[in-house]
C-alpha cells in the first residue's frame, strides 16, 4: 500500500468510530449566527474608513477627483520623492504613466534587473475597507508577482468602484479567479521580533504609496 | 423554597463556618435547608488530576443523593462548574452510561452556587447583611469563565451596609492555585500568587473574598505566610454578617 | 529522553528575571491589541462559531477533502505528496532539493517544518537551509530553540542579536550597530542576496482550500512572499487538519486569524497561490500531506478538536502559566496551553508526560481561543492518560499520588472512614500546627508549603456541626 492508501485508510478509521452504544450523539451545533458577509454602510462611508484605515497604517495617500489627475499626481509624488526610474507593467495605461522618469515595461525582466529599479507602478484588483487592505491578483494593470516585490517603492492606483467593505466580499470577487496569485498588502511590511520594537519596512517595498480615484469609475474586470 | 446543601469536602472538613453562613443567609431569607447524608466530594480533586474512573463514582453518588432535590446550593464556584461542565462530560465519555448522563442533563438545571441562586434564582442583590470591613473580591476562574457570574457576587457586596469594596487590580487573572497545580507547579504557581499578593496588598483592604474557599486556601496560605495581616474570608461569611450578630 | 519536566524547566525561567519582563512586556502589548481588534468586530463572536463549526465538520470528512485537495492541486500543475510521519516528510523535501543539484534552500517561518526537525536532515544532506523569518533566523544564527510561537527570538536582546549578526552575516554585519532599524536593515540586504540566488523555498501552509487547490501563508516580514515568488521550485509541507472545503471557507479565518494572532485587523501580507503560473513564481510546486500523529488525535474524540487550531498564539498570550514559565519550559516549537495539548500527542506521553499539568485550569486560553478550543478539557482528558499509562504498571500503582486518590476516593465513598480520618487528623496535626495553621508539610505536599501555609482542620466539621444542630431541635 502506498502512504497516501494508508493515511486515508487511518484517517476513515479514526471519523468513522460510532458513539457508544445507547448514547445519544452529540447534538450538532443550533443555527449559527450569521457573520456579515457585506458590510452595512454608505459609499462615502466605505471609502472614509478605507482611507483612515491606510493613514493608521501611514500609507501615503493621495485622494483624486477622476482618473485625469493621475498622472499629475504620480509626477509630482514621484519628483517629491527623487525617483527617476519605475517598473510597470507593459498593459499599464497612458492616462496613468507619469512624465519626467524613466518607465520600463515588464517583458520578463530577470529578477536582478527587477531589483536593480527603485520603484513600480501598478494598479490593484481590489481594496477593502474594513482591513485597509490592497489586493493584487495580477490581473490586469497589475503585472506579476516579482514586478511589486524587488522594487523598494510602490505606488498604486485604485479606485473608489474596486473598493468593498468587508473581507467576504472580496473573496466573492476574488473566487471568480481563485488560481491567479493572490497578493494582500495590509500596511507596510514590519517586524517586531527584536525586543517588540516595531520596524517598519523589513521585506519587499518600504514605502507603499495610493493614489485613490474617487470620480468616474474604471470599468471592474475580473 | 426547600434547598439541599452540597457543603463539598473542602468546606466541610477546613472551612465549616462557611457552611454554616450558607445555612444562616438562607434561613434568614425565609427558605428551609436540608443537608443530605452520605455527600462527600464532587470529584473535582481526582477528575482534575486524571482519576477519571474515580470520578465517576463521585458523579453517581451525587446524582444518587440529590436526585430529588427541588435546588442544590453550592458555595463554591468550582464545584458547581465541576458538576454542571464536567458531570455531563464524564458520563458520556468515560462512564459511557446513557441513563447516567440522562440522570446528570436533569439534575444538573437544579444546581446552583451560592451567590448565583441568590442572584440569579431568587433574583436579590441586598441580603441584608452588614459588614464594617474594607474588603477586595478576587473573581475566580470558574466564577469567571466556567459559570459566568459576572458582577453577581459584585452586587451582592455593594449592598452589604457598612462594606467598603475596593476593586483588585489585575482581577481577572488566576490566583495560581489550580488544584494539583499548586503542589506539582509549586514554583509556577507561587509566581502566580505573588502577582495576585502584590495586587491584594495594593488595595489596602483587610480582607479578600471570594466564592471558593479552595483560591482562599491559596490566597491565605500565602498572605498568613507573609504576614501580612489581610486575613481570607469566604463571601458567604460575609453576607451572613449581620448588625445584631455581626461575623469577624 | 531526558529527565528534565515542565517543572524543572520552568524553575530555571522563573530565576531569569530579563526573560519574564521580556515575556511580560510581549503578552502584555499583543493581550491588549488583540482585545482591541476583535472587540470592535460586531461579529467577532459568529466569526468564531463559523471557524469552529467549519473545522469540526471538515475533519468530520477529512479523507474526502485531502483527495480535492490533491486534484484540485495536481490540476493546477502542482504535485502532492503524502507524509506519514516526520521521518517521510523529510525524505521528501531532501530528496526533492537534491533532484534540482542545490546546496541550499530559503524557508519561510513554519512551524510544521520545525516539528519534523528538517533541518538537521537537509545539513545532513549537504543543504544549508537558511530561515529568513526575522526572528527564526536569529533563533538559527544562536543554534537555539524558539521561545514563541510568533516572537520566537523573544528571549534575546538587541546586543546579544547585533553580536550574533556581526559574527555572520559577512560584510552586512561590519560595524553594525545594536538598533532594531539597523539590525533590520541588515537581515533585508543579507537575506535580498538569499533571496535571489536561491534556486528552492520550503514553505508551512496556514490554509489550503480543497475545491481551488489554493495554499495561503500569511505573514508580517515580507520574506514569505520572496520565498514564494523568485524560486524556480516551492516545496510547502502542511498538516493534514489545514485544510478547509470551500474557497468561502477563508473569509472567515482570514479574519480571525490576524486578529487573534497580532492583534492586526489584516497581517501586512497574505499570498494565496494555485499550483504554478506560468511567467509569475515558482515553475514547480510541491505540496507535502503531513500525517505525523495527527490522525491518532483525529481518532480521538474528546482530544480531536485540538487538529482545529490555527496557530495564533492567543492563547499563550493570556496564559499566566507560559507568562512565567517562559516558552523553552514546554521544550518544543508548541509551547503555551496549545502546546501543552499539541505536544504529548505527537510526542507521546512518555516524552511529554509532564505537559499536561502545565496549567492552573484557569481557562483563559478557552475564553479567547478563535476557534474555540477546549484546551483546559483536553489537558485534564491527557492527564487521565498519564494515570492510565502509570496504572499499567506496578510501580505507578505504588505510586504517591496513586494511593493517596485511592484512598481518599474510598474516604469519600464511605461516610465513617471519612470522619474516622478527620479525627485522625486532628490529632496528628497537633505536632505541626503553630497559630491554627501548618507553616510545614511532608513530601509530596511541601510544594504546598513552599510559599503557603496550610490551615489546620477545625476541632467540628460541618457535618458534626450540622449533626449536633438537628439533635439540639
Amino acid at each position: 500500500m502506498s502512504s497516501r492508501d494508508i493515511m486515508l485508510a487511518t484517517i476513515r478509521h479514526a471519523i468513522s468510530r460510532p458513539a457508544p452504544d445507547g448514547l445519544p450523539a452529540v447534538p450538532p451545533p443550533g443555527d449559527l449566527p450569521a457573520y456579515r458577509r457585506r458590510l452595512d454602510a454608505t459609499g462615502p462611508e466605505i471609502v472614509d474608513r478605507f482611507l483612515e484605515r491606510l493613514r493608521d497604517y501611514n500609507v501615503h495617500v493621495e485622494v483624486l477627483d477622476s482618473e485625469a489627475a493621475v498622472i499629475a499626481a504620480a509626477t509630482a509624488r514621484l519628483a517629491a520623492l527623487g525617483l527617476d526610474r519605475l517598473v510597470i507593467p507593459a498593459d499599464l495605461p497612458a492616462a496613468w504613466r507619469p512624465a519626467g522618469v524613466t518607465l520600463v515595461e515588464d517583458q520578463a525582466l530577470d529578477h536582478q534587473t527587477l531589483n536593480a529599479i527603485p520603484g513600480a507602478l501598478t494598479g490593484a484588483a481590489l481594496a477593502i475597507a474594513e482591513t485597509g487592505s490592497i489586493v493584487l491578483d495580477g490581473g490586469r494593470h497589475q503585472g506579476r508577482r516579482a514586478l511589486t516585490l524587488l522594487p523598494d517603492y510602490h505606488l498604486c492606483v485604485v479606485f473608489a468602484g474596486q473598493l468593498v467593505g468587508l473581507v467576504p466580499e472580496a473573496m466573492d470577487q476574488l473566487g471568480r479567479h481563485p488560481a491567479r496569485p493572490i497578493t494582500f498588502f495590509s500596511g507596510p511590511s514590519a517586524t517586531a521580533d527584536i525586543e517588540l520594537d516595531r520596524v517598519v519596512g523589513v521585506h519587499g517595498p518600504r514605502t507603499l504609496d495610493v493614489l485613490f480615484v474617487t470620480g468616474p469609475t474604471q470599468p471592474r474586470e475580473f | 423554597m426547600r434547598v439541599s446543601l452540597f457543603i463539598t469536602c473542602i468546606n466541610d472538613s477546613l472551612y465549616p463556618h462557611t457552611g454554616q453562613a450558607v445555612v444562616r443567609v438562607l434561613e434568614r431569607l425565609g427558605h428551609e435547608v436540608v443537608f443530605p447524608e452520605g455527600q462527600s466530594c464532587c470529584g473535582q480533586m481526582h477528575h482534575n488530576s486524571g482519576y477519571a474512573p474515580e470520578a465517576v463514582a463521585m458523579v453517581r453518588q451525587f446524582v444518587e443523593i440529590f436526585r430529588e432535590a427541588e435546588v442544590v446550593v453550592v458555595p463554591s464556584t468550582s464545584c458547581t462548574a465541576m458538576i454542571r461542565t464536567q458531570y455531563p462530560h464524564l458520563a458520556r465519555h468515560v462512564a459511557k452510561d446513557a441513563a447516567l448522563l440522562e440522570a446528570v442533563e436533569a439534575l444538573v438545571p437544579r444546581v446552583w452556587e451560592f451567590s448565583e441562586f441568590l442572584t440569579r434564582k431568587l433574583g436579590l442583590t441586598d441580603v441584608g447583611a452588614y459588614y464594617p470591613h474594607r474588603v477586595t473580591y478576587h473573581s475566580s476562574c470558574n466564577s469567571l469563565r466556567s459559570l459566568g457570574l459576572g458582577d453577581g457576587p459584585l452586587t451582592l457586596l455593594r449592598h452589604v451596609r457598612g462594606l467598603d469594596l475596593v476593586e483588585l487590580p489585575n482581577n481577572t487573572e488566576c490566583c495560581g492555585f489550580g488544584g494539583t497545580f499548586a503542589v506539582k507547579n509549586a514554583e509556577t504557581s507561587t509566581a502566580m500568587l505573588t502577582d495576585k499578593m502584590r495586587h491584594i496588598l495594593s488595595t489596602n483592604a483587610e480582607i479578600c473574598t471570594a466564592g471558593d474557599n479552595s483560591c482562599l486556601m491559596h490566597i491565605g496560605g500565602g498572605l498568613s505566610r507573609q504576614r501580612t495581616g489581610v486575613r481570607t474570608v469566604h463571601l458567604a461569611q460575609i453576607l451572613a454578617s449581620t448588625a445584631e450578630a455581626p461575623l469577624a | 529522553m531526558s529527565n528534565a519536566t515542565f517543572t524543572s524547566r520552568a524553575a530555571k525561567s522563573l530565576r531569569n528575571s530579563q526573560l519574564r519582563r521580556n515575556i511580560n512586556k510581549a503578552t502584555t502589548t499583543i493581550r491588549g491589541k488583540t482585545a482591541r481588534v476583535t472587540a470592535e468586530l460586531p461579529d467577532w463572536e459568529a466569526l468564531r462559531l463559523a471557524g469552529r463549526e467549519i473545522k469540526r465538520s471538515t475533519l468530520a470528512e477529512l479523507d474526502k477533502h485531502l483527495i480535492a485537495l490533491e486534484e484540485s492541486v495536481t490540476r493546477a500543475g502542482g504535485t502532492v505528496h503524502w507524509a506519514r510521519d516526520a521521518a517521510e516528510a523529510r525524505e521528501i523535501v531532501v530528496r526533492l532539493t537534491k533532484a534540482h543539484n542545490t546546496d541550499q534552500v530559503i524557508k519561510i517561518k513554519s512551524m510544521t517544518t520545525d516539528e519534523i526537525e528538517l533541518n538537521p536532515a537537509l545539513e545532513g544532506a549537504g543543504i544549508r537551509p537558511y530561515e529568513t523569518d526575522l526572528a527564526d533566523m536569529i533563533v538559527q544564527m544562536g543554534r537555539e530553540k524558539p521561545s514563541h510561537l510568533l516572537v520566537p527570538a523573544i528571549h534575546k536582546n538587541r546586543v546579544e542579536i547585533r553580536d550574533l549578526f556581526r559574527d555572520q552575516m559577512g560584510s552586512h554585519g561590519e560595524g553594525l550597530s545594536d538598533r532594531p532599524t539597523d539590525l533590520t536593515k541588515a537581515a533585508r540586504a543579507y537575506l535580498r542576496d538569499k533571496f535571489l540566488e536561491t534556486r528552492v523555498a520550503i514553505s508551512g501552509a496556514n490554509f489550503a482550500v480543497a475545491e481551488t487547490g489554493s495554499v495561503v501563508v500569511v505573514e508580517s516580514e515580507g520574506n514569505g512572499r520572496m520565498c514564494l515568488t523568485l524560486p524556480d521550485v516551492l516545496i510547502s509541507i502542511m498538516g493534514i487538519e489545514k485544510v478547509l472545503p470551500r474557497w468561502q471557507d477563508l473569509e472567515v479565518f482570514l479574519q480571525l486569524l490576524p486578529r487573534a494572532a497580532t492583534g492586526e485587523r489584516m497581517n501586512p501580507y497574505t499570498s494565496i497561490w494555485t499550483g504554478t503560473v506560468p511567467g509569475d513564481g515558482p515553475r514547480e510546486f510541491h505540496l507535502v500531506l503531513l500525517d505525523n500523529g495527527r490522525s491518532k488525535i483525529l481518532a480521538d474524540e474528546v482530544s480531536r478538536e485540538t487538529l482545529h487550531c490555527i496557530r495564533c498564539s492567543r492563547c499563550l498570550n493570556v496564559c499566566p502559566v507560559y507568562e512565567r514559565a517562559g516558552g523553552h519550559a514546554y521544550d518544543s516549537m508548541y509551547q503555551g496551553p496549545i502546546g501543552a495539548i499539541v505536544t504529548p500527542q505527537l510526542k507521546g506521553l512518555e516524552e511529554a508526560g509532564s505537559l499536561p499539568y502545565a496549567s492552573s485550569l484557569c481557562g483563559a486560553c478557552h475564553e479567547v481561543c478563535p476557534v474555540k478550543i477546549n484546551i483546559p478539557q483536553i489537558l485534564v482528558h491527557l492527564r487521565g492518560k498519564v494515570v492510565e499509562s502509570k496504572r499499567e504498571t506496578a510501580l505507578g500503582k505504588l505510586s504517591g499520588e496513586n494511593m493517596a486518590m485511592q484512598v481518599a476516593s474510598r474516604l469519600f465513598n464511605n461516610q465513617q472512614a471519612l470522619e474516622w480520618s478527620l479525627w485522625a487528623g486532628r490529632l496528628g496535626q497537633k505536632l505541626l500546627t503553630r497559630d491554627g495553621v501548618m507553616p510545614w508539610l511532608p513530601p509530596p505536599l511541601s510544594g504546598w508549603t513552599l510559599s503557603r501555609d496550610f490551615p489546620a482542620l477545625p476541632e467540628q466539621s460541618f457535618r458534626d456541626w450540622w449533626k449536633q444542630r438537628e439533635n439540639g431541635k
